[in-house]
């Protein structure tokens, strides 16, 4: 098992080299000047010149590469001119809201999606299927901030049920002690009944949101996998063995169709970053996604490329963590390495 | 009737008949068809046939319902919504189209070329296209732009740029699985070099599913061109683009004025189920046995 998380960590390494030498390229591929810029609109020629020797401007490219790896190394992305942080401290500060609100809709979808799929692939050509199938099509095609506005019209101004769409706590709740940074853990750990209701109520429709985007494709994946597990050799084997057709589902049918449901999260939860940025900015989620966003609109651009770096590293480690949890599902993958 | 007059008109007919009898199993892509066709005569003829000028303000009908004379109601200056839903349809549709044939021709062909030839090609594409992946698409979109900058030629690129693994995956499996084919040694031994091979024998057998791809590749490059102009990374307004206008409206949802971002969601959220229904019902007469 040990031996296949190293291997593993050395088949995510070439992911990493390629993240980093992009996002360097993309740095460097600035529109106009970069040391004209950073200087500002006032600088003379001389100040443009000591800040391109200052920022490696004018060393050659490789070497430039080695200077921006060496940053990083040292956790070093720049500094907002926005917030005037270091865009990594920004970027700390904010992620455990992106993480938390990314979390919530993966688990939604899952906890929603799957058993759709059982349900439209148990029951092929029923109602219950051709509802699944509707389902699935509109959620593909469903722009998110599209569905987002709409949540927001009905259940925030139609119905009165939703809090306004204004971040992660109404302004009379103070927000909890920082552990973990996601607010209902922290304050289930503080032991806050209200501050825990209060991030609730203001999680449920960007969760939703995000939930609703990713249910069709774990949906989608779900069906057609316990459709073909369905079809095999060994459940026709186990249902003429007399076995309740429970067992057969469940413990038979379910546990191998998970494994291409498993890899599609990897791709779901890709997705589920990019839409991230988008419910984010409806719902003044203080994120990393608005913060990018933020700085986008002030053509700030370092905490732009540290957020794409940080959503690639979060990515390239997820992908990490679903190969080894392959592993955990199939025996066959264990031993195969 | 008389004997199959020639291979074509015959293969033609069946395609025909197949393609009457999947209509009539499934009537929602004959729906998607009609959809498809009068978007198609929207984006031609739309800006000839809009009641009112797309970027004329009018201080006098700001946010205005809709009403009969403003179908769709107006937005925050006054611009009927209507008109701006239908302009747009062109722009959306030609960006999007753009970077889906951009991407299907360059990674059809280097995919097809490093199927086919192995070696460094095969090592190179499949370098980049690891690499891409290794992004979450949407955000490898927001990066490129912010460094290129938002013309329109760099949103299509960009969005070119981050379809392009699909279609070198596909091709490169799809050429692979050919490449030791009867027909491909036929071709050898007749004298032919390996670039004609490729080109006339082998590519062109791998297009049909790669056909399925783009079409169902295409109701994604509409979401991403109007995600990325909703967050501002993509065309600029006052240009009436699907993205821009649900964005614009979006202020206004919290305070009841729906319909400025309702109808052009709603136009965007149509056009791109059309292209993913008639997508399913392109891939069920390609490839019957993928059918879900």
């Amino acid at each position: 098992m040990l031996r296949m998380i190293g291997r593993r960590l050395a088949a995510a390494l070439p992911g990493v080299i390629g993240v980093i030498v992009v996002t360097f390229l993309l740095n460097r591929a600035l529109p106009g000047d970069p040391a004209a810029y950073f200087a500002g609109p006032a600088a003379t020629p001389r100040a443009i010149e000591e800040i391109r020797v200052k920022l490696g401007l004018d060393k050659s490219l490789p070497e430039q590469f080695g200077l921006y790896v060496r940053d990083l190394v040292r956790g070093d992305l720049g500094t907002s001119l926005t917030t005037g942080q270091p865009v990594v401290a920004d970027l700390r500060a904010r992620l455990p809201a992106s993480l938390e609100l990314t979390l919530c809709g993966l688990l939604l979808a899952i906890a929603v999606g799957v058993p759709l799929g059982i349900f439209a692939a148990t029951r092929p050509g029923s109602w219950a299927d051709h509802i699944a199938r509707v389902l699935m099509t509109m959620g593909n095609s469903m722009p998110v901030f599209f569905s987002a506005l709409l949540l927001v019209y009905v259940f925030y101004y139609l119905l009165g049920w939703a809090p306004a769409p204004l971040g992660r706590l109404d302004a009379f709740t103070p927000p909890p002690g920082s552990v973990t940074g996601s607010f209902l853990v922290d304050s289930l750990l503080m032991r806050d009944g209200t501050v825990f209701l209060a991030a609730a109520k203001q999680l449920v429709l960007p969760t939703a949101t995000l939930g609703l985007a990713a249910l069709a494709p774990i949906a989608r994946i779900t069906r057609a996998a316990m459709l073909g597990v369905l079809a095999s050799d060994y459940v026709r084997t186990a249902r003429a063995g007399g076995l309740a057709p429970r067992t057969v589902l469940y413990v038979y049918a379910l546990r191998n169709a998970l494994l291409p449901v498993v890899t599609a999260l990897g791709i779901v939860f890709a997705f589920l970053l990019g839409v991230n940025v988008v419910v984010e900015k409806i719902y003044a989620w203080p994120g990393i996604g608005s913060y990018a966003l933020e700085a986008v609109m002030t053509s700030d651009y370092a905490p732009v490329q540290g957020f794409v770096l940080t959503m690639a590293m979060i990515y390239v480690a997820l992908n990490l963590l679903i190969d080894i949890l392959y592993g955990v599902i199939d025996p066959r993958v264990r031993i195969e390495t | 009737m008389s004997a199959p007059a020639s291979g074509a008109g015959f293969a033609l007919r069946q395609a025909l008949r197949h393609g009457r009898h999947l209509l009539a199993e499934n009537p929602l892509s004959l729906v998607a068809f009609v959809m498809m066709v009068s978007f198609l005569g929207l984006a031609l003829l739309g800006q000839w046939i809009v009641p009112f000028d797309p970027l004329a303000s009018d201080a006098t009908a700001q946010l205005q319902a809709p009403s009969r004379v403003h179908w769709f109601g107006t937005d925050q200056v006054g611009r009927d919504i209507l008109s701006r839903v239908v302009v747009a349809t062109r722009l959306d549709l030609a960006i999007s189209a753009s970077a889906v044939v951009l991407s299907f021709a360059a990674g059809s062909v280097a995919g097809a070329c490093a199927g086919f030839y192995g070696g460094w090609l095969e090592r190179i594409t499949s370098r980049v296209v690891d690499t891409i992946m290794a992004f979450p698409l949407f955000v490898l979109a927001m990066g490129i732009i912010v460094a290129v900058g938002t013309t329109l030629t760099n949103i299509i690129i960009t969005i070119a740029v981050i379809n392009f693994p699909s279609y070198a995956r596909m091709a490169r499996a799809e050429v692979n699985v050919r490449r030791e084919a009867g027909y491909v040694e036929a071709a050898r031994l007749a004298g032919n070099s390996p670039g004609r091979i490729l080109a006339l024998h082998v590519y062109p057998n791998c297009l049909p599913p790669l056909i399925v791809q783009a079409s169902m590749n295409m109701g994604w490059a509409m979401l991403s061109v109007a995600g990325l102009s909703f967050i501002g990374l993509g065309v600029r307004p006052p240009t009436p683009e699907w993205g821009i206008m649900v964005s614009e409206g979006a202020a206004f949802m919290i305070s009841g004025e729906w319909w400025a971002a309702f109808f052009p969601g709603l136009a965007l959220m149509l056009a791109v189920l059309t292209f993913n229904l008639l997508g399913d019902a392109l891939r069920d007469l390609v490839d019957p046995r993928r059918r879900t």
